[in-house]
């Protein structure tokens, strides 16, 4: 139940806005002692899409119903995360070679074929996985609040208190996942607080412990991390070499999520991002050129009011 | 699996993480299929077919478990020389009555089978062995007519089931001609895999596939399960599907050990507990059959078919006056026959659907709704409102107007003009009802296992729980009662209704009827098993196979010592009946010696030092039985069972594979085609089950099947089923914002090829039409529904979920409008799992356009009133 605090010593501007950071919460400014940084690891190699996370969540946080509307996205009808829905599972079809092992086919089928019973090998994928707010070690959406309403907790987390979101949105076109959004009807902005105050209470949150197959993990983020690792290795192992982690890993453009997944195929394919960077990445290098600019125009304004003198 | 029990659907993903193989048999593409090693998408309707080609393939590549089958099954018995199968009658059994569409069992009988003394039902020999002209005479003298003697039949048999002669003449070589086993070996030997992908619609590969892994994994070290729902329950063979299974199960050795079994999921939670204390009409507590009118005069001639019987059934007697006398205690004496007398009696079918035919009638007149919501969830939906509306009056209890509470005003024949509201007379009372976090009790699961649960919150409002409106209506009624004089009135004013109540609305306490239903002895002591009951009235339980659920004084069903406190069988999380086994027949896990089959399989175990069964569980089996125990002659009950013979509640303590009574349509499940199909059955010339139930009416039409004139008019093959979202007919779910977001609509699930063939865009809307009426639904068009290649033809399937209906948050038309009533014979069950239809696109007519629609499909099928009930082509 560690975690490498290594408080704020030695971390540079660069290292706050990106790149590995051990202990987002000390840098944050929580006292050391800290609890260690919690998170999501979600196994989509065993999710079910029964969505009792989506209901969970919405029953535990108030969240609002988001309405009657058939999307034809498969049995998806919640279509992303949003400001009213903190947990979204998606369902992916896909058409894929049917007995890929035993009968030693070629991949590809012939789906016209009129025989297709014995001779298809076209069989079907469905791919189901539950996203959620990816509580980055650098929050872009943190970054560009202006009224301190979205902060980092000492689980390392990120959360938006609406009694203090003046519904500015700055932070909303700020996330790289799409995660957080303004909700219609007052204008806040919303979003996954992983539970925090389940979290205070020592309990997990809603969506992890309404997960009957266990695809949805809490913990301690090294843990989860440590065991994501050897949940890979051992799907590769038996014969799914397409189960890769996402979201995993500190040296990405976000520094590492602290929910994060283990997929089956590509990002694109469940509607994430291949290469998300906090969009703040940039910004001290923004600061230099503003700040460039800045003096360049004083510059010249005062080489104006100067040469007007003359 | 994963689409309707998610939650139970934990453990098998935990077994594939253990390595388990999930293999998925079902013509739907679902979340279970979705994880499974294995899906085999097969034709709705042919899974007779698909596991009678299993049966045949462990049969020719001997397969089987020798041992196991040759001591625990009936595989050795011989048969009747008389005895004719499907293989020489084209699809039928000998003693078939065509005029009756009824089987005369006399010859499907164990050789040398001697008509059972008793007078009770449970003796069909007594009828059957009569040639048939005499058979109907003693039929109409015991029952008053051919319909009485239907209920003679399956359903009167509870769970001990019809007599056989103790021990029938084995042949343990399994060479002899006539032993089971031989016969099912042809019965079987035409399910060819060649014949399973023709009729199911999958390759060759994918049945060998299947056959492989459940044969490799079955045996001495390994075992199989079988897990089903109403998939394979909800068809006019839906009593055989099962019993291919057990046949199947039986042969591989995989019952009564750990890892096998067939286990059944119901439709929601506890369904088990209410079959257990049924809500069922044919059924006392503990499968105890309902004693039937003019032929169960009295105690004796109710039990006497039991008494004489092998095995614990042979008990039945003990069991039934401790019944009576929890019933009506102090009253019941052995001068009044513990007031059997008090016990209603049926005199026929009294089924859902025959109920609701006679609620048309005008024979019915009043009707409790207790979570059940028929005008959505029953077959031929409009059939149900049609008796609704003709009732004088209607109980309704549920969490909010389901739309069998407001079918008088909203139902979909007000608004085609079929019904007015002003000429319905049937008084509607609505009356709202707790959740089962708002009261104590149980629930029982599929392995029998009770697991309490406790009030969370008290009910809001009005609501409250079934217990307490059934305990305060019985009160109301009593108090009324109280001074009157007419006997009739005495079953009412001599129960026991005397539970405690507590709390401001004054709750029954619910922990008082499971005492009552664990049993006591004469002195109040709690009883620990229902071998403690005793025939002469000096024990007392509720319901005999959940006697010692309050051993002790305590409810055992709210024990929750965790797992990892205790040994891996988990004797102490809950109280599974019966006596709190996890495995029944576990006898079976050892070998006839006694000894385990295999070390990896062990599970109980004779220990011969001791003298008694030891091992994981509570043996199914008399603890200190030595496995060398035979019988004397003229022994009964549990003494006439043998130390090698593990099945204790059959009369020969053997696993059945051939039933040679008790079963309305045959001693071998045989594959017959839907009642409404689109192909033909290429194995017999019988194209459906000759003994299905059918209830013709002029709002119950049956369709043309397979290639008969005007079958080209409903070429689709459609299922029904449920979402994950939802709760069956929605009364849970669509008037919940949360649940109704996530599945908003009702649609029909259509392959690509056949949006292309009718023109059905994604996301647009069709109409479905059959000839009982026509619904619409939105498109989705999707891959995980395949075009099936069957009989030389493609077939279409369409999936339909059935949730939906005109009240609640997310509405929509009824998927079960469409289907007919056609029930299978032994337990009178609806088939609405296979059915055929047409599909087109756009949205159903309104008003008096949606009847005239389906009148002109009826016409241009050619349906007249006969028409679907010939099950011959």
């Amino acid at each position: 139940m560690t975690t490498g605090h290594t408080g704020t010593t030695g971390t540079t501007w660069r290292d706050r806005l990106a790149g590995p950071l051990a202990d987002p919460a000390g840098e944050a400014g929580h006292a050391d002692g800290h609890p260690p940084r919690m998170g999501f690891f979600t196994d989509t190699s065993i999710c079910i899409g029964c969505k009792a996370c989506e209901v969970a969540c919405k029953e535990w946080n108030g969240v609002p119903d988001t309405g009657l509307d058939l999307l034809g996205s498969s049995y998806d009808n919640t279509g992303a995360l949003g400001a009213n829905s903190w947990r979204h599972v998606a369902f992916v079809e896909q058409r894929v070679p049917a007995e890929r092992v035993e009968l030693g086919m070629p991949g590809i089928g012939a789906p016209e074929q009129p025989q297709r019973a014995e001779t298809d090998d076209a069989g079907v994928r469905w791919l189901m996985s539950s996203d959620v707010c990816k509580h980055c070690t650098h929050a872009a959406c943190l970054d560009v609040c202006p009224t301190g309403s979205l902060f980092r907790t000492e689980f390392g987390t990120v959360v938006v208190q609406e009694d203090i979101c003046n519904g500015c949105g700055y932070c909303v076109p700020a996330c790289p996942y799409g995660v957080i959004e303004r909700r219609e009807s007052d204008g806040r902005a919303f979003k996954c607080t992983l539970c925090y105050d389940r979290l205070r209470d020592g309990l997990e949150p809603a969506c992890a412990k309404a997960c009957p197959t266990d695809s949805i993990q809490f913990g301690p983020l090294d843990e989860l991390r440590e065991r994501a690792e050897r949940r890979v290795e051992q799907l590769h192992d038996r014969g799914v070499p397409e189960a890769r982690l996402y979201g995993e890993d500190p040296d990405d453009g976000v520094g590492g999520d602290g929910a994060f997944f283990l997929l089956l195929d590509e990002p694109e394919v469940y509607g994430l991002p291949p290469d998300p960077v906090v969009t703040t990445r940039d910004l001290p290098a923004m600061w230099k050129h503003m700040g460039m600019a800045a003096v360049a125009a004083a510059a010249g304004a005062l080489a104006a009011f100067l040469g007007g003198r003359r | 699996m994963a689409e309707c029990h998610p939650v139970g659907f934990q453990w098998v993903m935990e077994a594939k993480e253990r390595g388990a193989t999930v293999i998925h048999v079902d013509p739907r593409f679902t979340r279970t299929s979705a994880v499974s090693d294995v899906h085999v998408p097969l034709r709705a309707g042919s899974d007779i077919a698909f596991l009678g080609g299993l049966v045949n393939y462990v049969l020719t590549h001997e397969k089987f478990f020798r041992e196991y089958v040759v001591a625990y099954t009936n595989a050795p018995a011989i048969l009747r020389e008389d005895f004719a199968d499907t293989e020489d009658l084209d699809g039928l059994f000998s003693g078939y009555d065509p005029d009756g569409r009824r089987y005369d069992h006399s010859t499907w009988a164990y050789q040398g089978a001697v008509a059972a003394p008793a007078t009770g039902e449970h003796s069909t020999e007594e009828e059957v062995g009569q040639p048939e002209e005499d058979a109907h005479r003693v039929t109409r003298r015991h029952h008053g007519g051919p319909e009485h003697r239907e209920a003679a039949r399956a359903e009167a048999y509870g769970s001990g089931g019809p007599s056989v002669p103790f021990k029938p003449e084995l042949d343990p070589t399994l060479e002899h001609p006539r032993c089971v086993f031989q016969v099912l070996r042809r019965h079987y030997a035409r399910y060819t895999p060649e014949v399973v992908a023709d009729i199911c619609g999958i390759s060759t590969e994918q049945f060998r596939r299947v056959a492989e892994e459940i044969t490799r994994n079955s045996g001495r070290d390994r075992t199989t399960a079988f897990v089903y729902s109403v998939g394979w329950t909800q068809h006019t063979v839906g009593a055989q599907y099962i019993r291919t299974a057990s046949i199947l199960q039986a042969l591989l050795g995989n019952i009564g050990r750990p890892g096998g079994g067939i286990l059944a999921l119901r439709g929601h939670a506890s369904i088990q507990g209410s079959t257990d204390i049924p809500t069922l009409f044919n059924l006392l507590p503990g499968y105890l059959p309902m004693p039937h009118a003019g032929e169960h005069l009295d105690l004796d001639s109710y039990t006497a078919a039991d008494v004489g019987k092998a095995g614990f059934w042979g008990n039945m007697r003990s069991y039934a006056v401790s019944l009576l006398k929890a019933w009506w205690g102090d009253a019941a004496t052995a001068d009044n026959d513990f007031c059997f007398d008090y016990l209603p009696r049926i005199s026929g079918d009294h089924g859902h659907y025959r109920t609701v035919l006679d609620q048309i009638a005008g024979t019915v007149k009043g009707y409790f709704l207790m979570g059940e919501n028929p005008a959505v969830g029953s077959a031929n939906a409009k059939l149900q409102r049609l008796g609704l509306a003709n009732l004088d009056w209607l109980v309704v209890r549920d969490f909010s107007l389901i739309e069998s509470a407001t079918f008088w005003k909203n139902g979909p024949e007000i608004d085609t003009g079929e019904m007015r509201t002003e000429d319905i007379g049937t008084e509607v009372f609505f009356l709202p009802a707790a959740a089962h976090t708002e009261k104590d009790g149980t629930f029982t699961n599929t392995q029998r296992l009770l697991q309490w649960h406790h009030k969370a919150v008290d009910p809001p409002g009005d609501a409250r729980s079934e217990l307490w409106f059934t305990y305060h209506l019985g009160r109301i009624i009593r108090d009324k009662l109280a001074r009157s004089t007419d006997p009739r009135d005495r079953p009412l004013l001599d129960l026991t209704w005397d539970y405690p109540t507590e709390g401001a609305i004054a709750e029954p306490s619910a922990d008082a009827v499971l005492r009552e239903i664990g049993g006591v002895d004469a002195g109040g002591n709690e009883l620990a098993a229902y071998t403690q009951l005793r025939a002469d009235g000096s024990t007392r339980c509720g319901c005999w196979i959940y006697c010692g659920v309050h051993a002790d004084g305590v409810n055992q069903a709210a024990r929750r010592r965790p797992g990892r406190d205790q040994s891996w069988v988990a004797p102490e999380w809950g109280w599974a009946w019966p006596a709190n086994r996890r495995i029944l027949y576990n006898r079976a896990s050892a070998d006839p010696d006694g000894r385990p089959w295999s070390e990896r399989k062990k599970y109980v175990w004779w220990d011969a030092e001791q003298r008694k069964w030891v091992g994981a569980d509570n043996a199914d089996f008399e603890a200190s039985k030595p496995p060398d125990y035979q019988p004397e002659p003229g022994a009964r009950a549990q003494d006439a069972i043998a130390g090698a013979e593990p099945f204790i509640m059959q009369t020969d303590g053997r696993a059945w594979l051939f039933v040679p009574t008790g079963l309305a349509d045959g001693p071998l499940p045989t594959h017959y085609e839907p009642a409404e199909s689109p192909v033909d059955n290429p194995l017999y010339r019988q194209q459906a089950n000759p003994t299905r139930r059918e209830y013709p009416h002029p709002a119950n039409r049956y369709q043309p099947s397979d290639g008969a004139p005007g079958s080209e008019v409903f070429p689709y093959v459609f299922t029904t089923y449920r979402l994950t979202e939802h709760h069956t007919a929605g009364g849970m779910s669509r008037t919940l914002p949360y649940l109704s977001e996530l599945q908003p609509e009702f649609f029909c699930e259509v392959s690509p090829e056949l949006a292309a063939e009718r023109g059905l865009d994604h996301l647009g809307w069709a109409t479905i039409v059959t000839a009982r009426t026509a619904i619409e639904a939105r498109v989705l068009v999707t891959d995980r529904v395949r075009p099936l290649r069957i009989r030389g033809r493609t077939i279409h399937q369409i999936g339909l979920p059935y949730h939906w209906g005109g009240n609640g948050l997310s509405t929509g038309d009824g998927a079960n409008e469409l289907l007919p009533v056609v029930l299978d014979p032994n337990v009178y069950i609806q088939e609405s799992k296979a059915a055929t239809c047409d599909i087109r696109p756009g949205r159903r007519p309104r008003g008096p356009a949606l009847p005239r629609l389906v009148a002109d499909y009826r016409r241009r099928a050619g349906i007249t009133e006969p028409t679907g009930e010939d099950g011959t082509r």
